[in-house]
């Protein structure tokens, strides 16, 4: 019902609209991601998991063209970020951790200006800014400086930012971290909600595995550089904790891995 | 990125310029009116609006020792202020090249010190014709508007060097406190380093045969190429000599020839415009030159940094 017009062909899952071939960053002698072969199929919302440190990050500004891969290759959306990074970014959301905005404006001239660096024209994103400010109820608050915002609410403007755009894809860098627990539900029935309703391919990096164990089709698991495990959760139950077992979590998969690595 | 007018520090600083600019007109203005009673009008007297020193010091005085610090603050805070509130990875996520944000950091700077210049000179101008009830001739406006491209360029090499601070620095007080540094450093030591170095390397000395004109020859020439790589010197060689007429040289007296001295007490009389620029043209060229080397050595260092380290 939202903005139905604007996204395009109707895309099933199915195609994929990420896709790696050893792809590879190194700064200096330290490998920050090793051969990377990854398939993200559109529509679907997929978790990146991995401690501190494991590349996530990395990964996800080499697929916006924030920075040279090493070595591999890479495509975004049908673009190779590396040599067309403006295309790229034209369809993709990026929803940094900690995501910052100018404090002394409020919401709706943060999200403004964004939509005119976008080259969206005023009289379009006007309304657009409307019914998203409306969607990740700050429609009331929409007035105040941001400045004043609290942490869950910051997070939630930053959702509205991303979809000013109307991306078929979006990446989000621990989007629930530092939430309280209300918040944190708030932000995940959106980002459910976004792939539900809007058929948005949803890229997600965090290492709080019951939360993406409730939203996620797929997960990739990524040690030290290195992918070691990608696909469903009950696909990856099946192979690390044996068919017949009844209840897991993705927690107990994780440290599987994460022991063996 | 055009939030320059709308912030409370920028308001302060220009309220401050104006003030001193209504200040200085005041002061100059009367001093003038009193100077000139009686007398049949010299001719361009209307650029001692901004040469005279008054009771203080001139305007021209003022813009050359205060003017890099309306570009410091400007700049220092441009780029490390969007990477503290961690809005610049935000920024390069989207659709825009990563150089439109150097360049109109840089661009909309420049454009508030034009502004800025160009309210003061008409403040000036305007109290000027009221107080002193002088009208500005056409070669009067000619030589403003070239001193007013002069510290339009002056000011836009010291919004550079901030700008290139808060690429390298992350914390907006040390970009601050560098471009601070720089500026003092080239406003009060270049010049005394260049007396002692000259000094040193060509010392005159007092004695009975009385001063050695080729070693004071040689003392005067270091010493005035030193100061050169000050910008300070540069602007303020460039725009004393626009601005007064009876200027012929940035040379000071001792390194003319005799002949050139004789000639020069011979005609006193004012230069034509074009001799003027002539002079200056190479002081001219070398401050467009360093402020955009200073503009480039930004934008490598800001297209080359690594956006994660944010």
């Amino acid at each position: 019902m939202l903005c139905s017009s604007g996204w395009g062909d109707d895309n099933v899952k199915g195609q994929s609209i990420i896709e790696t071939e050893k792809l590879t960053k190194r700064y200096g002698d330290q490998t920050a991601v090793n051969a990377l072969d990854l398939q993200i199929l559109e529509g679907e919302v997929f978790g990146f998991l991995g401690p501190n440190g494991a590349g996530k990050t990395t990964t996800l500004l080499m697929f916006l063209g924030l920075t040279e891969p090493t070595s591999g290759k890479v495509q975004v959306c049908g673009f190779d970020p590396k040599r067309d990074p403006l295309r790229v970014k034209e369809k993709v959301g990026y929803l940094p951790e900690n995501v910052g905005f100018y404090d002394d404006m409020n919401a709706r001239d943060n999200l403004q200006y964004v939509a005119r660096l976008n080259r969206i024209p005023d009289e379009i994103s006007a309304p657009r800014i409307d019914t998203w400010l409306k969607e990740v109820g700050l429609n009331e608050e929409a007035e105040k400086k941001v400045g004043i915002y609290s942490k869950g609410m910051r997070q939630r403007l930053g959702i509205a930012e991303v979809m000013i755009k109307e991306p078929r894809l979006i990446f989000l860098d621990e989007p629930t971290i530092g939430l309280d627990p209300d918040g944190t539900n708030r932000m995940l029935d959106l980002i459910h909600a976004l792939s539900r309703d809007k058929n948005i391919t949803v890229f997600l990096s965090s290492h709080l595995l019951d939360q993406v164990q409730r939203i996620c089709d797929r997960v990739g698991i990524m040690i030290k550089g290195n992918l070691v495990a990608v696909g469903s959760i009950q696909e990856l139950a099946k192979d690390k904790l044996g068919v017949d077992k009844e209840r897991y979590t993705l927690e107990e998969i994780y440290m599987r891995y994460f022991k063996e690595a | 990125m055009e939030d320059h007018f709308s912030s409370t520090r920028f308001l302060l600083i220009s309220a401050l310029i104006v003030m001193v600019g209504i200040i200085i007109a005041a002061m100059v203005g009367m001093g003038i009116q009193e100077e000139t009673k009686g007398l049949a009008k010299p001719t361009l007297l209307f650029l001692l609006l901004f040469t005279s020193t008054g009771k203080l010091f001139s305007f021209v005085q003022f813009i050359g020792f205060f003017g890099p610090l309306i570009g410091i603050i400007l700049g220092f805070d441009s780029i490390n202020r969007e990477r503290v509130s961690r809005t610049l990875s935000k920024l390069v996520a989207q659709p825009i090249y990563r150089d439109s944000i150097i360049n109109a950091k840089f661009l909309t700077g420049v454009v508030t010190i034009s502004i800025v210049l160009v309210a003061i000179i008409l403040i000036i101008s305007g109290l000027g014709i009221r107080l002193v009830g002088v009208v500005p001739g056409w070669e009067e406006i000619w030589r403003l508007v070239i001193y007013l491209i002069a510290s339009i360029l002056y000011i836009s090499f010291w919004l550079g060097i901030s700008i290139l601070f808060s690429v390298v620095f992350r914390s907006t007080a040390t970009s601050a406190l560098a471009s601070l540094a720089l500026w003092i450093f080239f406003s009060f030591f270049v010049s005394l380093g260049a007396g002692v170095l000259s000094d040193a390397v060509a010392p005159v000395s007092q004695s009975s045969s009385g001063i050695d004109p080729q070693v004071l020859l040689k003392h005067e020439r270091i010493q005035s190429t030193i100061s050169l790589f000050s910008p300070m010197t540069l602007y303020s060689e460039a725009t004393s000599t626009i601005l007064d007429p009876m200027r012929k040289t940035t040379r000071s007296l001792i390194l003319m020839g005799p002949l050139e001295r004789l000639s020069l007490t011979r005609f006193q009389s004012p230069l034509p415009l074009l001799q003027s620029i002539t002079i200056v043209l190479p002081h001219l060229v070398s401050l467009v030159a360093i402020t955009f080397l200073c503009f480039g050595i930004c934008y490598l260092f800001f297209m080359r940094q690594e956006i994660r380290t944010v």
